[in-house]
């Protein structure tokens, strides 16, 4: 099979515009015809849901969670991109689209990230109008700022809440729709199935988390906009309930899955304190404006400062190793967040990492004190201080802050073409859950502009020209391709529920989370990660074997719940791996060890990789085949990143 | 597992919305200050499971305060203890070795229990829905800096529009009054100049709805300024009051 | 009057009803006190029985003293509806719960308070105002020298069987004033002579204050009044005024009176 992306032709700064005029219309009066169905209310979701209700068309949309303005799309801190120029420093939409794709280490489709750079000064005008607060200058305009190391200031946010305003802005559209009935809203719904009629994506069957109760919904288009699955690595910043059922499921209905492996890890999260930690917290790497990053010099150090027999700020200027000054001398502790990160677990895998489990290094702020005043230092990050001693009990202003990267987003996802639809026809994937825009690294401030663009103004324009090509014959769930994805879900559960073994869902999930952070985090070779697809093949029948599912059925059942989600991880644990031995050079978030540079920096390799990996599902314990979609660069000239 | 602290708690388990309820003790032994209220929780409900026993049902999602999942009434207070703060963001060394510690549910009539200490706040969205928006459609709108707002202005906006919709000023109010959490989301767009056009009528809707619900009535107590997570001022239901009032009694816009 | 009526019926607007209602009633304790000030002097209660006079037949105060039964009532009714409501919005209470945490004791029993008040209010005004009214209260003379205003001469007049006629006019012969009234300042002096009622009149007000604590500033959030700039001085004069000194020179009336006899 050929994978078209369906990238239109013509001159890139074109391409967006002269496919929309060229994409099919629906009729007005026809639209109310077409049920879209929206899984998820992140912004992506939220977004979508709205805007296509707008247009007219009957929207249902699902969530897991108690309400639509829970997703995680909440809990983005920092900000979001777009092309405004509003600060006269010469940002353009060339500019944002060249950042991104350079970002993404030239892993993505130039077309995306341009239409992407193009749209999204709609979304500030959209958000504006809708009433969402960015922060503002004294005139009454919209201030920026410069973030993740852009060289211009382009982004925009909301004190450090910019994630929660933006869903709040969309979540309010939805509502707007709910009540005029255009969108039915489903909380506390778990899609758990794709129903497919005649090769089309034609339905989903959920789950009631309260009732548990199995039911099928049928529409004209299924979308997805179920976000990222880092919580494969059990430890991430997702929220507890993030999971990949819904994209792996389709996947597993013939969606091809693009780029497992490219993940990206954080690198200033507080750490972990225990066996018993259950997510990590993300801090700003902001932080990393003043803070200086250090272990101690030596494992014998290292070892008395975690016994707290050494204080740190005790430890002479001698005995601290600042690794990335002394590393990337020109950017030092500024390095991008990959090469920070692995930097981190490099140290602390050497034994000099700091705090009760050597997990940690130090983000110390007492030059940034002693140079600018406790004043500045706290105006500029007193909000993050008083969250990391919320949660560590330590005064930053005192002692140093303790930092391990963490995984925060995931680049991977279900390939899409331009139109945004996956390889099921009428299936789409939206936001984090496709793999689209962000290459093998995703940029700063980008994953809520990616979000939003995908919602409010991608998909309105391209679900059309498909739903005009299948034209509004009814559809409902009477089709007998319902009925029997009702019932193998409905076996799948009674399956889960007759496991009654003697190991805990969490202690599956964890240990997956240790295998994928050990073998297919950061940095991988062919050894570890042929150990890690042998470990999660092992965990996965010891899974079905000894696992302890609680509960029954017809009840809020949370244990239940969990079943299906790891189950589904450890699949698609298995997959990453998969994808990260094809993917023989270093590039983006992650650092292949057989493909460096002298210095031991990380060498991509365009020669042979310059493509997206899209995996077909084959059956169950049958390796997937990976499908190329090379990628094409005919405006930006491919150039390998260096920080020394 | 390692901890040094041994607790009591006595927890509220519903199995659903018809069960009567009841509390039920658990000791919760070897338990680290340094976790967090919901991992203790996750502890025992490891426990739980290996002994074959339901584990105790609660809400809770982003884990770091801000999707206003977690809603745990602890020892009388909601979210506990500390102020400003959520439940998930409450640690363990906020107790001391050997505290009897009680785990209620969020209690108001507008929030039945769905199980254990799960409670359903869809209440909440029905209020947003009945007006808590502004009504543009996707495009078609003017440039974001066409509309300069003060900068006064728009940081009080976002004062408001801080709240996470947790439920907290509900549980904390004597009567389970939503007047908090209502008029802080009225607040928001009265106060831009983009949520004017509709700004009556938000006010009467949202009212309307809240009191459809079968929130209690406000008597200033508050309660919910001191426990909400966000610290969300009490003037925002003085704005609201006025807003409202001027609605019913100054303006064109009636809604019923 | 439909949406007038629907807005009244709305959580807010029956909250809005206590509010006018309340602050209406905290007015009129200020003017009560200090007509009530009278007692204070030592003229045989001259003043206060004439101040009583005036009171109840001065046409718009009548009009007033009307809209201030209406306001009781009202204030009381709606109480109950409110707390009824807020009764019926939590059913299942809290097995541990620490509302000190987070609010002021008067705010949370408002209703205790206000229904110690209301009973007090029926005591207090069926000892003096029904009395005042229908009790056939004996009545008192005060004769005043013209020429020394200081002498006053009081005589309590017997009753007779028939209602005296209040009376003021100058005794040309005796070069003195008459005022002939009736003689609340009797019935005040009577029920103060009652330690009981002493100690009633002074835990009262002590009610009274912790209610207005609460109350006073709490009515004019609902009325919507708060800003930074004058809710200070709203807040100083609900704890200072309302809640400390109106109660405490009400509470020493009794007092006085008690140990003036």
């Amino acid at each position: 099979m050929v994978l078209d992306s369906k990238t239109p032709q013509g001159p890139l700064a074109e391409k967006w515009n002269k496919y929309k005029f060229d994409l099919k219309l629906v009729n007005p009066s026809n639209k109310r015809k077409f049920t879209v169905i929206v899984v998820g209310t992140g912004l992506a979701g939220a977004s979508a849901a709205a805007s296509l209700a707008e247009l007219g068309y009957n929207v249902k949309s699902f969530c897991y969670q108690d309400s639509p303005r829970r997703a995680h799309s909440i809990a983005a801190q920092g900000g979001i991109n777009a092309a405004k120029n509003y600060q006269n420093d010469g940002d353009s939409v060339y500019r944002l689209f060249y950042d991104t794709i350079k970002g993404g280490d030239y892993r993505s489709r130039e077309s995306n990230v341009h239409r992407l750079a193009e749209e999204s000064v709609n979304i500030i005008d959209q958000c504006v109008a809708q009433g969402v607060p960015f922060a503002r200058e004294y005139g009454g305009l919209l201030d920026n700022r410069s973030f993740g190391g852009a060289q211009v200031s382009r982004t925009f946010y909301a004190r450090g809440q910019t994630g929660q305003q933006l869903l709040l802005g969309a979540y309010s559209a939805l509502n707007r729709q709910i009540n005029l009935g255009k969108v039915e809203m489903y909380n506390r719904h778990e899609m758990l199935d794709l129903v497919m009629v005649d090769g089309k994506a034609q339905g989903i069957v959920t789950r009631d988390l309260i009732s548990g109760e199995i039911e099928s919904f049928a529409g004209h288009a299924v979308l997805l906009c179920t976000g990222g699955y880092g919580n494969v690595f059990y430890l991430s910043t997702n929220a507890m309930g993030c999971n990949a059922t819904a994209i792996w499921r389709a996947h597993k209905k013939g969606a091809f899955f693009a780029n497992p492996c490219y993940t990206q890890i954080h690198p200033t999260c507080i750490p972990v304190t225990g066996d018993y930690q259950s997510k990590l917290t993300l801090m700003s790497e902001s932080l990393r404006n003043d803070g200086r990053v250090w272990v101690p010099k030596t494992k014998e150090l290292a070892e008395q400062v975690r016994k707290g027999q050494v204080k740190p700020g005790d430890l002479k200027e001698d005995d601290r190793d600042y690794f990335l000054e002394r590393k990337y001398p020109s950017f030092g502790n500024l390095v991008p967040r990959d090469v920070a990160s692995r930097n981190a677990k490099e140290v602390c895998d050497g034994g000099k990492g700091v705090g009760t489990t050597g997990k940690a290094v130090y983000l110390d702020f007492a030059d940034a004190i002693h140079r600018l005043g406790k004043d500045a230092v706290q105006a500029k990050y007193g909000n993050l201080f008083d969250m990391y001693y919320q949660i560590t009990d330590e005064n930053p202003y005192e002692m140093p802050m303790r930092i391990y990267p963490a995984v925060h987003y995931t680049m991977g996802g279900l390939w899409v073409d331009y139109n945004l639809m996956t390889s099921v026809p009428g299936l789409y994937a939206l936001g984090e859950c496709n793999f689209s825009d962000h290459g093998a690294n995703r940029l700063g401030a980008s994953a809520l502009m990616q979000g939003l663009a995908d919602g409010y103004f991608v998909i309105p324009y391209t679900l059309g020209d498909y739903l005009a090509g299948i034209g509004p014959k009814p559809v409902d769930t009477s089709h007998p391709a319902f009925a029997q994805t009702k019932k193998d879900i409905m076996d799948q559960i009674n399956k889960f529920l007759a496991m009654k073994g003697t190991k805990t869902l969490d202690e599956y999930h964890r240990d997956l989370g240790l295998i994928m952070w050990e073998y297919c985090g950061m940095a991988r070779n062919e050894a570890g990660l042929l150990k890690a697809k042998g470990l999660i093949q092992a965990l996965k029948v010891d899974f079905w074997k000894n696992a302890i599912v609680m509960g029954e059925n017809e009840e809020m059942n949370m244990s239940l719940e969990k079943a299906g989600r790891v189950a589904d991880f450890i699949e698609l644990g298995e997959l990453m791996v998969d994808d990260a031995l094809n993917r023989k050079e270093s590039c983006g978030g992650h650092f292949r060890e057989e493909s460096q540079t002298e210095e031991g920096e990380a060498k991509r390799d365009d020669e042979n990789f310059a493509y997206v990996a899209a995996w077909e599902f084959k059956g169950e314990n049958t390796p997937s085949e990976l499908h190329k979609e090379e990628l094409i660069f005919e405006n930006v000239k491919l150039t390998q990143r260096s920080y020394k | 597992m390692s901890g040094n602290m041994n607790l009591t708690l006595k927890v509220w388990r519903q199995k659903n919305a018809a069960d009567k309820g009841q509390f039920v003790t658990y000791k919760a032994a070897d338990i680290s200050p340094e976790m967090s209220f919901l991992e203790m929780l996750d502890v025992v409900n490891e426990r739980l499971v290996k002994g074959t026993q339901d584990p105790i049902h609660f809400d809770h999602d982003c884990r770091e305060g801000i999707c206003g999942a977690c809603s745990l009434y602890i020892n009388g207070r909601p979210h506990g203890p500390k102020q400003a703060i959520t439940t998930c963001q409450l640690h363990m060394r906020s107790f001391h070795d050997g505290e009897i510690i009680t785990i209620e549910p969020w209690r108001a009539t507008a929030f039945p229990v769905i199980k254990d200490l799960a409670v359903d706040r869809s209440a909440f969205d029905r209020i947003q829905q009945a007006g808590g928006f502004i009504s543009v459609n996707t495009g078609g709108v003017p440039d974001a800096n066409e509309i300069p707002i003060s900068k006064v202005v728009s940081d009080e906006a976002f004062n408001s529009a801080t709240c996470i919709s947790c439920g907290a000023c509900v549980a904390a109010c004597k009567n389970a009054s939503a007047s908090l959490f209502v008029s802080a989301k009225i607040s928001q767009l009265a106060l831009l100049p983009q949520g004017q056009p509709e700004r009556y009528r938000r006010a009467q809707a949202m009212v309307a709805q809240m009191d459809k619900e079968g929130f209690g009535n406000c008597t200033n107590t508050g309660a919910c300024e001191i426990e909400c997570p966000k610290e969300i001022s009490l003037t925002n239901i003085n704005r609201m009051r006025r807003d409202f009032y001027n609605a019913k009694f100054f303006k064109e816009e009636e809604i019923n | 009057m439909g949406s007038l009526s629907k807005a009244f019926s709305s959580t807010l607007g029956r909250k809005l009803i206590m509010g006018l209602t309340g602050l209406f009633l905290s007015l009129f304790l200020v003017i009560h006190l200090i007509g009530n000030l009278q007692l204070f002097k030592d003229d045989g209660g001259k003043a206060f029985n004439e101040y009583s006079y005036f009171m109840t037949h001065f046409l718009p105060i009548k009009i007033v003293s009307y809209i201030l039964y209406i306001s009781i009532i009202l204030h009381a009714v709606y109480a109950l509806i409110i707390t009824a409501r807020n009764k019926k919005a939590r059913t299942i209470q809290y097995a541990q719960y620490n509302g000190a945490a987070n609010s002021t004791w008067s705010s949370r029993n408002m209703g205790i308070l206000g229904t110690v008040i209301l009973l007090f209010l029926v005591i207090h005004m069926k000892t003096f105002w029904a009395e005042y009214h229908w009790g056939g209260l004996p009545y008192v003379q005060y004769e005043m020298s013209l020429e020394n205003p200081n002498v006053v001469t009081v005589t309590q007049l017997p009753f007779e069987g028939k209602e005296l006629v209040h009376a003021e006019y100058v005794n040309v012969q005796n070069k003195t004033e008459v005022v002939v009234a009736k003689d609340l300042y009797f019935v005040v002096k009577d029920a103060f002579s009652n330690v009981w009622y002493v100690i009633l009149y002074v835990f009262s007000m002590i009610v009274l204050g912790f209610h207005l604590y609460h109350g006073f500033q709490s009515g004019f959030q609902t009325l919507g009044f708060d800003h930074v700039k004058y809710k200070p001085i709203i807040d100083f004069a609900g704890l200072w005024v309302f809640s400390i000194i109106i109660p405490a020179i009400f509470a020493a009336m009794p007092i006085y009176m008690y140990f003036a006899q």
